[in-house]
């Protein structure tokens, strides 16, 4: 099976037992390299379906200060993007889980399009997310990743209107990440409420699997955007408490109950 | 003269591009839109040119510069875009900006600056049209240009303290950027430069042109007039006031130099070189040469001058670059201070650190330019770094 078909498999499944699937996001080479790795197989014992797996960069524009932070540390610690990868095969083989990595533009360029998307496929990681590009720059990267089985994801905003939503799902994408809320990651005390309009916009066009993030900081706003969406995104708010521990031990504890928490709030 | 426009990818050859998140798109598309539409009024052209000529006092001047002209051995012009109102040319893509803003319909517009005279001027232009302004600053250039900070509060303007990374233009950009993800429904982001996502760096260049097109009236080397330049220098951050004063002399047989921020020297790591020591790839939305390690990290540059202090420039100089249609040097912040004392001295005109780059680079080429006829872009007066040099080097010789 390719990534891409894992992910189709995946989402199938969930729906069929009447919930959304749960995507935790963390970056990779978080605290360090080497207890990076548990903070993932934690999460997955606690119910974790998929992992988005953030590469570090050094200037994301679409995250907020607690992403922006762990990344710098991780490249502090020494995740260069080749120990990235390497984490990532660990990560998929050691958890079975489907991978989908996600990172900026700029190391994509700097390792080369093709070569960037062959080590992916080497890794076992199954899609690719690309925070700060969007269709009408996608194109190289969403064919190089067609050729090779693995998924590429688009995203929807508010902001996005209807002819341009046409434009996204023509692109053939494993699923659309909807973005919550207007702004960059981090967590949000008020809930979203653009998750119904975005949902029924989508669906007006086409049936491909939609996928909330940006802003879902607690179990609540989560079972929100399961009761719409196909699947849920929750990075800051995990990120957070790995930051805010003062051991690889305290941090696996930590992420074990709130995914948990999360993980049970996805259920229709 | 010249008039291409990027590509419909929004590239100058395989510079440029779109490299900005979903929730940017439709307000990029909208902005080039309001653009196209305005640039091509009659209207809209009137009520600029009104502006810049009792507002900002255009055009600006040329001067022959007799002492530096004397001391280099050539004859020396300078461009005064010092004595624009605001004291640099970053006045003429606000305004521009400004009224794109009210004609989108929208009431707030956030920036960032590195030496404050963006900021400054982005408040102006503000002030005067009663738009809410947001300037977003990093904390070290707050502490090296406080006399701006104060004008921008002065005009109205909220300045905020960027502390990531380095803490300077770079990370104000960045931070700029997110806030103008969060409220791009009522918010215009004017970008002080000819960088970020297109339209930008097409649109700045179209209000900065200015520079260049008054110059080529002014230097026309016809009776009346100055004699034609030779050599036409200005200084490269992101790359405004050089491109304005180059793009209407591109393949009319000028030399075009920019001159980038050497500061420490290459070697040693710790500069603002993107153009001369770089590599292409994509920084705040465009693709362009940018200073970054094997992974793509970006690598934080270093400047004495916190408008030059910048990793990357605008992807139409990366174009002029590769094509040979200008040729990029750079020079020291120890060039760059002394050319501070010795052209204030020479000329009585104190220049913005930006802009003694670009002198200190015809101080150092003296030799090579014997003869000639050279402008300096005189990109803005240097008020708001007398306290900097005077703390660095000591009252005795400030
Ligand atoms: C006086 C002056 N010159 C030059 C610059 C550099 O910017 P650019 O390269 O866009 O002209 C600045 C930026 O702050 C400036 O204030």
């Amino acid at each position: 099976m390719t990534g891409k078909e894992r992910l189709a498999a995946l989402f199938d499944s969930a729906n069929s037992q009447g919930r959304a699937v749960f995507m935790p996001y963390l970056t990779v080479g978080l605290p360090d390299p080497e207890s990076s790795v548990a903070m993932f197989t934690a999460m997955a014992e606690a119910g974790a379906d998929a992992f988005e797996v953030g590469f570090p960069y050094s200037d994301p524009l679409m995250d907020g200060p607690t992403i922006h932070e762990a990344g710098l540390a991780a490249i502090q610690a020494g995740t260069t993007v080749a120990v990235g990868f390497d984490l990532v095969a660990q990560i998929a083989a050691t958890t079975g889980k489907p991978v989908i990595v996600m990172t900026y533009v700029n190391p994509v360029l700097a390792v080369g399009i093709e070569t960037f998307v062959d080590r992916l496929v080497e890794a076992g990681a199954c899609a690719l997310i690309v925070s700060d590009i969007a269709v009408g720059e996608t194109q190289e990267i969403t064919a190089a990743c067609s050729l090779r089985g693995i998924g590429y994801v688009q995203f929807v905003a508010p902001t996005t209107g209807t002819d341009r939503l046409r434009e996204i799902v023509a692109t053939d994408p494993v699923f659309v990440y909807g973005i919550a809320e207007l702004g960059v990651t981090g967590e949000r005390r008020q809930g979203s409420s653009n998750l119904t309009t975005l949902a029924a916009t989508l669906r007006a066009v086409s049936e491909v699997p939609l996928v909330f993030g940006v802003g879902i900081s607690n179990p609540e706003q989560a079972a929100a955007a399961a009761a719409v969406g196909d699947g849920v995104i929750v990075g800051s708010a995990l990120v957070r408490r790995v930051l805010e521990s003062n051991t690889p031990e305290d941090a696996v504890t930590a992420l074990r109950s709130a995914v948990k928490a999360f993980a049970s709030a996805m259920t229709r | 003269m010249t008039d291409y426009r990027p590509d419909t990818s929004g590239r100058f050859g395989e510079f440029g591009g779109q490299f900005a998140p979903e929730t940017l798109i439709p307000a990029l598309q909208e902005l080039e839109a309001a653009f196209e539409v305005a640039w091509s009024d009659p209207g809209f052209h009137a009520e600029l040119d009104a502006l810049y000529a009792s507002f900002v006092g255009r055009p600006t001047p040329v001067y022959h510069a007799k002492r530096l002209s004397q001391r280099v051995g050539a004859e020396v012009y300078l461009k005064r875009e010092d004595l624009a109102h605001t004291g640099a040319h970053k006045i003429n893509n606000t305004l521009g900006q400004a009224l794109l803003t009210q004609r989108m319909g929208k009431s707030r517009v956030v920036a960032e600056t590195g030496a404050g005279q963006h900021g400054v001027a982005t408040a102006t232009a503000s002030a005067l049209l009663g738009l809410e302004c947001v300037v977003y600053m990093g904390a070290k250039d707050i502490e090296r240009q406080a006399l701006n900070v104060y004008r921008m509060r002065l005009l109205g303007a909220e300045v905020i303290a960027v502390h990531k990374g380095a803490a300077t233009l770079k990370d104000a950009v960045s931070e700029a950027f997110r806030y103008w993800v969060s409220s791009v429904e009522s918010t215009h982001y004017i970008i002080g430069s000819v960088v970020g996502p297109h339209p930008f760096p097409f649109i700045v260049r179209e209000f900065q042109k200015i520079i260049g097109t008054e110059l080529r009236q002014q230097m026309s080397g016809e009776p009346g007039s100055f004699p034609r330049p030779d050599v036409i220098v200005a200084s490269v951050g992101g790359g405004s006031n050089a491109m304005g004063i180059f793009f209407p002399w591109v393949r009319s047989g000028v030399d075009l130099v920019g001159v980038e921020a050497a500061g420490h020297g290459l070697e040693s790591g710790a500069h603002g070189a993107s153009l001369v020591a770089g590599t292409p790839g994509v920084l705040h939305g465009s693709r362009t040469y940018m200073l970054q390690d094997r992974d793509g990290q970006v690598i934080e540059a270093h400047s004495v001058s916190a408008g030059l202090d910048y990793p990357g420039s605008g992807p139409e100089h990366s174009y002029f670059r590769d094509e040979g249609l200008a040729r990029y040097v750079a020079v020291t912040d120890v060039e760059a201070l002394s050319a501070f004392h010795e052209f204030s001295r020479l000329e009585g005109i104190i220049p913005a650190l930006e802009s003694a780059h670009a002198v200190a680079w015809v101080l150092r080429e003296a030799a090579s330019l014997k003869g000639k006829t050279v402008v300096i872009n005189l990109s803005g007066r240097g008020d708001k770094d007398v306290q900097q040099v005077a703390a660095m080097q000591g009252d005795e010789d400030a």
